[in-house]
């Protein structure tokens, strides 16, 4: 019994209800037209890919962002809530929001700006799915640095 | 349904054979472990494990090379597991047993040792739309290389190979057929016989990808009159990286060498080599002789057991399963062929197969989650993937119970 209160709270602490809720009505979900930076992810274990599309003007801030794909819910979770944290940001502070975020699901002890991130804290426990976690992280570096190319957890 | 009664209804020896399998003994995140992933890679019994780690500790030597007492012990154990997995298949002879590393390099064998030197273009290398990645990729890489045509037999809705399209596509310049016994992904049985005698009337040489046949079913390759036919050791409860690719001696004989190297020559000169007989000329280097020796291990122990008795326990098990999780709000199976071995697919509302298969880790099932290697069917069905619960002669109908109670919990997170 003891097992089950806390593996029930593990995976609430897993699927909180933010994650539930960014995964079942995912924020900014779509296709951008005339992007001016775009990347894609895709993990090869799961299948997840995502595809992020930005506007990014002079300015260097990033003025319109969504995505597109399907997987996982900690990966579209994650996804929705990265385009809902960046937007607006310029380029050099969403690429620190980047390193906070991979840093603290990969090694535990960055902190995080952005206090609703810390819904994908859970993930840390589970070591396979720390890669669902990052993939749009890593997507959005991919794109921030112009790499037209695929990002891949791999 | 009723749980099946295994004490009553089989042999004893299935309704013990839990007890073998010392991986099974253990809890898995405060859980007993409930394993139902033998068809990714199945559990050892001690037997097995022990006739290895018995051959590592007392009879280790080089095979075929030495005069001492120990390579003379190598080479017979591992001789004797070719003579063991002959007869396991009922093939002719043990000079038609190839051992090799697994499914996928006795595939790659054929592709390259068979087909690259003869096919070209205008010639067609035939397989299905349930194939494994093993069954797909080295036929593309060979048609890279010879300009032959790869082409892709359709199925239908329940996962089966559409007959009458498949019989159809050999009017063409079919050179080879490469099919497989058991969909790894939906556990369609395909009608081989069948197949094989319409593909032996238009002269198509017939390669069955048998990964997934051996551990479930009789697998007599006179019977089913197959050219090729290939497995291996780990989904049948051996070690990993050992297999066998069964091939007809005459086409055996035609086919050059796939490697070279150590064992596979006769003599060796600057001028040229003369190749060793089979099956020797396919197998280069110093094999993996714990594992083939383990491999023979691994049909001991499934012959006393008996495949029949193994076939019945692992249908009326996956008739539980299938039951069970029908009662379940939301289940959808995916993969509901009219011949189906111990694998079953399914998904749960909308539930992502990989949260699924965290949720029953946590609970101590273990489960594959994904495309199973065989992305081409899962798009077939417009699938990301899928959860896929497979059984072995080890799964009792508690295993069906722990894991509708696990997916009941993950229904109940995902609300």
């Amino acid at each position: 019994m003891t097992h089950d209160v806390t593996q029930d709270a593990e995976l609430q602490d897993l699927y909180r209800e933010l994650i539930l809720d960014h995964a079942r009505s995912p924020r900014n979900f779509g296709r951008l037209n005339n992007p001016t930076h775009a990347a894609e992810g895709i993990n090869p274990l799961c299948g997840d890919k995502l595809k992020l599309y930005l506007k990014i003007d002079a300015d260097e801030r990033v003025h319109e962002i969504c995505f597109e794909g399907s997987g996982c819910a900690i990966s579209v979770a994650s996804a929705s809530l990265l385009t809902e944290t960046v937007a607006s940001l310029t380029v050099t502070e969403a690429e620190a929001v980047i390193e906070s975020v991979t840093t603290r699901l990969t090694h535990g002890s960055a902190v995080i700006k952005n206090e609703k991130l810390y819904a994908l804290d859970g993930v840390r426990k589970y070591p396979m799915r720390v890669k669902c976690a990052t993939l749009a992280w890593h997507a959005l570096h991919a794109a921030l640095s112009s790499q037209n190319t695929t990002a891949t957890t791999e | 349904m009723n749980r099946p009664q295994q004490s009553s209804d089989f042999g004893t020896a299935i309704a013990n054979c839990r007890n073998d399998f010392p991986a099974l003994k253990q809890s898995v995140n405060g859980h007993p472990l409930t394993y139902l992933d033998s068809a990714a890679s199945a559990q050892q019994p001690t037997v097995v494990i022990d006739t290895v780690a018995r051959y590592q500790r007392e009879d280790h030597a080089n095979v075929h090379r030495g005069v001492h007492t120990l390579s003379g012990r190598a080479t017979d154990a591992y001789e004797g597991a070719r003579d063991k997995l002959c007869k396991f298949v009922n093939a002719t002879s043990r000079t038609e047993i190839v051992l090799t590393s697994g499914t996928t390099e006795a595939i790659n064998l054929v592709a390259q040792s068979f087909c690259r030197p003869r096919f070209g273009p205008g010639d067609q290398i035939l397989i299905t739309h349930l194939e494994h990645h093993s069954n797909i990729v080295p036929w593309q890489i060979v048609c890279e290389q010879t300009g032959a045509e790869l082409v892709v037999a359709p199925i239908d809705d329940a996962g089966q190979i559409e007959l009458e399209a498949l019989f159809e596509m050999m009017q063409g310049k079919v050179r080879l057929l490469a099919i497989g016994h058991v969909s790894n992904a939906l556990g369609t049985i395909n009608p081989l016989r069948q197949i094989i005698e319409q593909a032996h009337q238009h002269d198509i040489p017939v390669l069955v990808d048998g990964a997934q046949g051996v551990p479930h079913l009789r697998v007599d390759v006179q019977e089913l009159g197959c050219d090729f036919y290939a497995f291996s050791a780990h989904k049948m409860f051996g070690p990993t990286g050992s297999g066998v690719l069964f091939g007809r001696e005459a086409l055996l004989e035609e086919m050059p060498p796939y490697q070279g190297g150590g064992d596979m020559i006769l003599e060796v000169s600057f001028d040229g080599t003369i190749f060793n007989e089979l099956p020797h000329k396919f197998e280069a280097g110093t094999p993996n002789i714990s594992g083939v020796i383990g491999h023979g291990a691994a049909v001991d122990y499934l012959q006393a057991i008996g495949m029949q008795d193994i076939h019945d326990h692992e249908t009326a098990l996956h008739d539980y399963m299938v039951s069970e999780l029908g009662k379940i709000d939301g289940i959808r199976l995916i993969g509901t062929a009219e011949n189906q071995a111990s694998v079953q697919s399914f998904m749960l509302n909308d539930i992502h197969p990989h949260d699924l298969g965290t949720i029953l880790d946590q609970q101590g099932v273990a489960i594959r989650t994904g495309h199973h290697c065989a992305m081409p069917v899962m798009e077939r069905l417009g699938l990301p993937g899928t959860a896929r619960a497979s059984l072995a002669l080890y799964n009792n109908s508690a295993d069906i119970d722990r894991l509708t109670e696990a997916l009941e919990k993950a229904r109940r997170i995902f609300g």
